[in-house]
């Protein structure tokens, strides 16, 4: 790196950014100082990217959506697949704007101010948000939303790897208690342009979870799994959340036994609720609604906030869940409860890795004493 | 005799420069050096003054603390400098070799006649004790302690490392001596690679055999005794290498202080890897053709790629190793490298590379750190896949970061040297240096239990 950028340099209070960008360019040629002479490729760039990729599909599927879904509202028919995509592309592409100049911004400034390098966590957090908030949100609600998560969902633990929550749901979290009226209803979903209204009179713009009751059958099977409803951007296409969950399942990125536990929480849940008769749900289409899929795969199951030892890992999962399921069951006023769910369960996921730990310990201890 | 252990975590790293089955030289060093940096816990004392002449097995340096562990010269010769660091710390004693390769002669006896508090003086008296490791922490052995047993390792699994059949296999004898010896002092555990009917060291008797089967570490000696007899606070053990073990037969079967030994030279950057014969403290100069002109891009590495200790042109082969392993430095800098979907010229363990596609591929490695240092993002289960241990290697490595004994000793810290976690450090995307926190932790301990 060039010397006015290195300590003492007049252009030091920039040497964190530098550094960034010309890491981004090229591996640099760092070497080994101690310990293990030779390294694996592998770094958290390229362990991030993938999950990026791994996304791909949800975001680009919900751009198309977002313009599918106007078009419904608007009594559109024979619109072409790309006017539908171009349609969601600009109205989502400000939403990543925002996302990554606020979020990248307190970034850059707090590993300047710790005089680390930049970390990539970030790259991950700032492809999420935008997926997982409404598309039509305000966006100086989105930047506040986005600097309360990264600074005080992240910095002020000491950056990536340090946090305790998630900080894309930190961000949806931030916006749904703040900002109740722009996260909830029928018509937030949707994108619309200034003035307009929804013209189709058989259409339903709520989410089959706002919905009461039978009406939720308004929305069949297919049209959930393949996504073409209303939500956040990215987590209405329970496919194209799965192709990615493929990737980061083959990649061992993302953990099976999250995916899994939170899948049979959930179905258990589910399934009490159809015996007891609290709904008329089928138990396993809970797994298609809401922000579920989305959640399970990518959110539950980052690495800094969930459980870090194997059989931790399953009691989160299944907890995740179980409560997401149980939130939505018997909670009249707020019908999603997955954000909320594994926020909680980021909360007790060190309790819990405590709990697996000490037994660890324990039974280490007495092996030995046997031994 | 217990069944083979089969581990099944682990990791052989696929790196070039594997030595060819053959002793291509047989080196007589002008100069050797003896080091006392290489033994931890050892507080030098020096006995000799340039010009004084000495004798293979002549006392060189002695322990302050405990004056009976000396070090003696590995070679007749006379002292030619004495190399001091900063605050005038004792680095290396060079001596000047003769030809004549002179010994003190320490007079040939039989262990099965000798008490253990009379072998321990012989191994003392003849400098051969600093091959002693006492566990936990890897220290100097303590002539005091009594140790629940002396583990032996009879392979070794790390990257490009020295074959004991080849090196070792015709010193039967002499090993077998060694364990006659030691076996006085406390019961004697010798790990074999595989099956027992498949390897030459299964003939060796008094003696516990183990048989192991499995990559990278199956062949540390501190990942085999978690699996024969785990380590309790309180408890010491010793090790010693095989070749050491060989050394200490011969003490008692001739009489002398020989450490001559077969030697790997490996790695990516030598010219025709192969075997040589030498002494502990050979200059790193002497191995010239090996490298031929390369010297000023190449890591000169006493031991192997993951714990070996890097020692520079200048330095000299340490007194624990039969292996030098030459690698380029990876200096250069590499375009979008981590966003290339393929970069079938890098090795990686991770399925987001397409390393396992070629999973008969040899890797020409360089000491690149492939990525900057960040904070632990990984999970336990990304790091055990490569530790047969039961043992939770981050909250180890946070417990020694965060300086918290009591923790240090719930996750086993008695159970592990740096070198058992070497490769999660080299699975680390995070690029800690996990066996340099490993090691600082162990020092804490050792400060706060003295």
């Amino acid at each position: 790196m060039n010397k006015i950028f290195e300590k003492g340099g007049k252009l030091y209070w920039l040497h964190s950014s530098v550094d960034a960008f010309e890491t981004f360019l090229h591996v640099p040629g760092t070497v080994t100082l101690k310990g293990s002479h030779v390294r694996d490729a592998i770094d958290l760039k390229r362990l991030l990217i993938l999950v990026v990729f791994a996304a791909a599909p949800a975001a680009l599927f919900g751009m198309w959506n977002v313009g599918y879904q106007h078009g419904l509202a608007m009594g559109q028919t024979g619109v072409h697949i790309l006017e539908y995509f171009w349609f969601g592309f600009l109205r989502v592409l400000p939403l990543y704007i925002v996302s990554y100049a606020v979020g990248l911004a307190i970034e850059f400034a707090s590993s300047q101010i710790r005089g680390e390098e930049v970390s990539e966590g970030y790259l991950v957090s700032g492809f999420f948000i935008p997926l997982i908030v409404p598309v039509d949100i305000p966006l100086w609600m989105l930047a506040v939303a986005v600097a309360f998560a990264v600074i005080f969902g992240k910095e002020v633990f000491g950056g990536t790897g340090m946090n305790i929550w998630n900080p894309a749901l930190l961000t949806r979290a931030f916006l749904f208690f703040s900002y109740p009226n722009y996260m909830s209803g029928s018509e937030c979903w949707i994108a619309f342009k200034k003035g307009e209204t929804a013209v189709a009179d058989a259409f339903t713009g709520a989410t089959p979870l706002a919905l009461d009751g039978p009406a939720q059958y308004g929305t069949g099977f297919w049209d959930l799994f393949i996504g073409t409803v209303p939500g956040s951007v990215g987590e209405t296409s329970v496919i194209a959340i799965l192709l990615g969950a493929c990737l980061l399942l083959w990649t061992g990125i993302a953990s099976w036994k999250i995916m899994c536990g939170s899948i049979a929480g959930a179905l258990l849940v589910g399934w009490i609720g159809n015996v007891a008769g609290v709904t008329e749900i089928p138990f396993y289409m809970q797994l298609l609604y809401g922000g579920f899929a989305f959640g399970t795969v990518f959110m539950a199951t980052d690495p800094v906030t969930s459980c870090q030892t194997e059989c931790g890992k399953w009691i989160y999962g299944l907890l995740i869940g179980m409560l997401c399921i149980t939130v939505r069951l018997f909670n009249p006023g707020y019908a999603e409860g997955m954000m909320l769910a594994i926020l909680l369960l980021n909360t007790f996921a060190p309790l819990i890795d405590h709990c697996v730990t000490s037994v660890h310990i324990n039974r280490r201890a007495k092996k030995l004493n046997v031994a | 005799m217990s069944e083979t252990i089969v581990l099944k975590r682990g990791l052989d790293i696929p790196v070039n420069g594997c030595a060819s089955l053959l002793v291509s030289k047989s080196m007589n060093p002008a100069v050797v050096a003896v080091e006392p940096g290489c033994i931890k816990g050892l507080l030098p004392r020096l006995l000799v003054k340039e010009g004084d002449r000495v004798l293979c097995g002549s006392p060189v340096i002695a322990d302050k603390k405990n004056p009976d562990i000396l070090l003696t010269a590995p070679a007749s010769g006379t002292v030619k400098a004495v190399v001091r660091g900063e605050k005038r710390k004792l680095l290396a004693v060079l001596i000047e070799t003769d030809d004549k390769q002179e010994y003190v002669d320490f007079g040939a006896k039989d262990p099965s006649g000798l008490s253990a508090g009379e072998i321990k003086a012989e191994i003392l008296r003849s400098g051969l004790w600093p091959v002693l490791v006492q566990r936990p922490y890897g220290i100097l052995a303590d002539p005091e302690a009594a140790p629940k047993g002396i583990f032996v390792s009879a392979f070794n699994t790390a990257p490009l490392a020295a074959d004991t059949e080849f090196t070792l296999g015709s010193e039967l004898p002499a090993i077998q001596k060694g364990i006659d010896a030691l076996a006085r002092i406390a019961p004697v555990h010798v790990s074999l690679n595989g099956a027992l009917a498949s390897s030459v060291f299964a003939k060796l008797g008094g003696c516990t055999l183990h048989s192991f089967k499995g990559r990278h570490p199956a062949g540390n000696v501190g990942v085999q005794i978690s699996h024969i007899s785990p380590i309790r606070k309180g408890e010491t053990v010793w090790t010693v290498s095989l070749h050491a073990l060989a050394a200490i037969g011969k003490l008692f079967a001739a009489g002398r202080f020989d450490l001559r030994r077969k030697v790997a030279v490996t790695g990516p950057a030598a010219i025709e890897p192969s075997y040589v014969e030498t002494l502990p403290g050979t200059p790193m100069k002497d191995f010239a053709a090996f490298y031929g002109s390369l010297a000023d891009e190449i890591r000169f590495i006493s031991g192997d790629l993951l714990s070996g200790a890097c020692v520079g042109h200048d330095g000299y082969l340490g007194l624990f190793d039969d292996q030098v392993t030459l690698i380029r430095e990876g200096v250069d800098k590499e375009l979008l490298g981590w966003i290339r979907p393929f970069r079938f010229n890098q090795f990686s363990n991770d399925r987001s590379y397409f390393s396992w596609l070629l999973p008969r591929h040899k890797w020409d490695m360089d000491t690149n750190l492939h990525g900057g240092p960040r904070p632990f993002l990984m999970n336990e289960n990304y790091y055990t896949k490569v530790l047969p241990m039961d043992i939770y290697p981050v909250f180890l490595a946070k417990a020694c970061l965060a300086g918290d004994i009591e923790k240090m000793e719930k996750f086993g810290i008695y159970e592990v040297l740096p070198e058992d976690l070497a490769l999660c450090e080299f699975v680390d995307p995070s690029k800690n240096y996990i066996q340099d926190i490993i090691a600082r932790g162990i020092d804490l301990m050792l400060k706060e239990m003295a």
